[in-house]
């Protein structure tokens, strides 16, 4: 993809964003940092074409074993932020009225 | 796991993976990217009401499935039992931790998550300039394509920041490093020479030619690290709210910056989501305590209460009152107001606080719970450990929705919070605090203040005259045994 249309969908992607943001309700802002931490860890992406592509005969072993920290790293947020948002969510409770 | 990514291998056949450049042309791995993109948006959108919150955690962790899941299948994976154990280990370590912490532990525990990804990003970064190929970032001549090599330049950069700034940032929360502002002489001409510095080898490192900049390279990732530890290190814990929510900002950056160097659509839109995000969090703490981002981040805030005050504020005469007294005045009330604060957090009395809640609804009393949007050490940390106590989230109230209604209040009943309810806020223009939006608690008949002695004062530092009021009493005490206290008398 070229510059400008990564670009486009980079400014497109802050409006919406921003909008999204400001729509979530104050109580959930607690779990709206936890899983914004989970889903940033979509740099696991990157992390895993260097693991990938490292082994390979013209690759870096040492780009390899950085992509392979990179993707421990990583998974310890993915895993650890949507569980953590999970169990947050699962407390917020409306009780019923007697 | 290997079986699974065979059958999804052959889904592939017809478009071979691309071995040695990253970039994916298939346009079916352009749309999952995009899917993944867009179920991100969706699980930001569900936090808008509990009621679709936990949707939109799953709809989070589809997306997340989608984009892992479309890499390893687009790419040769030569070292597929390496990548899988570092998922299992790192999983594994995320998991179990997110399912042991304590409520309380929270926003340490934020930060700790901030700094993976920051550390993650340096490390993709590092990977990409050692092995630009399989990144497909290289022009025709095999150099590092120039835009690329400032997307890099950026990415590790802001990566670099989030890591050690977070490392600090959970230092002071978990009590490891004072919450003190540590504050270095010359610090802005230092940050100021640094950040400079960052930028100028950044652009340098882009226009110069490949052979040769690997010091520049890591110049830029060394003064990032030390630039993202100089930056924290004079931010006092009162501040802490917004610079968790920076560092949230920053993570999201990184991310983006990284997504621009491999062009990948999930990673760009999520790196702006939560970009964005922290961005607007940050905004809102930073409203909530009447000061501009830029004096936050320049630090130093609660660093001067001078013992001058101190002493004065000793000899002025204050009510104390007992935990009989409380439950006695709060059973006949017909509204009683709570506002709870980092000291209910720190004493972890939001189960007892709890109690005590239902014990005086069964009393009849019209009991709210009132939350200061900076209240606590990250956003929303009050309404997360109210909800681990139970409390039904119907019943708590933001400052705006609630501020009326204290002169209705028989009982204003105020728990580990100092600052939030402090009227010097509206009327003492040289009070540190001033112009912050805070409770009128002033206006309720009754006011309970748990405090767990005269001495301290708020992060701040600054007295408060509602300890001196006439309807002041003060409970003198751990917040927890405060409030079972309490519960027993009722």
């Amino acid at each position: 993809m070229d510059f400008i249309s990564i670009l486009s969908i980079f400014v497109m992607a802050c409006f919406v964003g921003y909008y999204v943001v400001w729509s979530v309700t104050p109580a959930l802002h607690t779990p709206l940092m936890a899983v914004t931490n989970a889903i940033s860890s979509v740099i696991i992406v990157g992390a895993l074409i260097a693991a990938a592509a490292g082994a390979q005969a013209d690759g870096s072993q040492v780009a390899k074993w950085l992509g392979l920290v990179g993707v421990v790293l990583a998974s310890v947020n993915i895993f650890g932020g949507f569980a953590v948002t999970e169990r947050m969510l699962a407390m917020y409770k409306k009780k019923e009225r007697k | 796991m290997r079986a699974l990514l065979g059958g999804a291998a052959a889904l592939f056949f017809a478009t071979p993976a691309m071995a040695a450049s990253g970039e994916a042309v298939n346009p079916w791995v352009a749309t999952a990217y995009l899917v993944a993109g867009v179920l991100f948006i969706f699980a930001l959108r569900g936090l808008s009401s509990p009621e679709t919150s936990r949707a939109g955690n799953r709809f989070g962790m589809v997306g997340m499935l989608i984009a892992v899941v479309t890499t390893l299948w687009t790419h040769s994976i030569a070292s597929l039992p390496e990548i899988a154990g570092a998922i299992a280990i790192g999983g594994a370590i995320g998991f179990f931790t997110a399912r042991r912490i304590a409520m309380t532990d929270m926003p340490q525990l934020v930060a700790a998550f901030h700094s993976l990804v920051g550390l993650a990003a340096v490390l993709v970064g590092i990977a990409a300039y050692l092995n630009p190929g399989a990144f497909g970032i290289l022009d025709a001549t095999g150099e590092i394509l120039t835009v690329s090599r400032v997307e890099l330049g950026l990415g590790v950069a802001i990566g670099a920041i989030t890591f050690s700034g977070s490392v600090i940032a959970f230092l002071k929360l978990n009590g490891n490093m004072s919450g003190a502002p540590i504050m270095l002489p010359m610090r802005h001409v230092l940050n100021l020479g640094v950040l400079a510095g960052i930028i100028g080898l950044t652009a340098y490192f882009a226009i110069a030619p490949t052979v040769g900049t690997g010091a520049i390279f890591w110049t830029i990732v060394g003064l990032s690290f030390l630039i993202g530890f100089l930056l924290i290190i004079p931010i006092g814990g009162a501040d802490m709210p917004v610079v968790v929510s920076m560092l949230n900002s920053y993570s999201g950056w990184a991310a983006a910056a990284m997504g621009f160097t491999l062009g990948n659509t999930a990673m760009i839109i999520t790196g702006a989501l939560v970009g964005s995000s922290g961005a607007i969090l940050s905004y809102i703490m930073c409203k909530a305590m009447n000061r501009s981002f830029i004096s936050v981040i320049a630090g130093g805030f609660g660093a001067d209460s001078g013992p001058s005050d101190g002493a004065a504020k000793i000899d002025r005469p204050w009510k104390r009152g007992s935990a009989e007294d409380a439950a006695y005045m709060m059973k006949q009330a017909e509204n009683v107001i709570i506002i709870p604060g980092y000291g209910m957090a720190v004493a972890q009395a939001q189960h007892a606080l709890r109690e005590m809640g239902d014990l005086l609804k069964e009393e009849g009393v019209n009991v709210k719970y009132a939350i200061h949007p900076v209240a606590g050490r990250m956003p929303g940390h009050m309404n997360v450990l109210l909800a681990e106590a139970n409390v039904s989230y119907d019943e708590v109230f933001e400052l705006e929705d609630i501020n009326s209604e204290f002169a209705q209040a028989d009982v204003a009943f105020i728990i580990g919070a100092n600052d939030v309810v402090n009227p010097a806020a509206k009327t003492d223009k040289g009070s540190p605090i001033y112009g912050m939006p805070v409770f009128d608690v002033e206006k309720a008949k009754t006011i309970f203040f748990i405090k767990r002695s005269m001495g301290g004062v708020g992060y701040a530092g600054v007295d408060n005259e509602v300890f001196y009021m006439d309807q002041t009493m003060m409970l003198l005490s751990d917040a927890k045994k405060m409030c079972e206290e309490i519960v027993k008398a009722l």
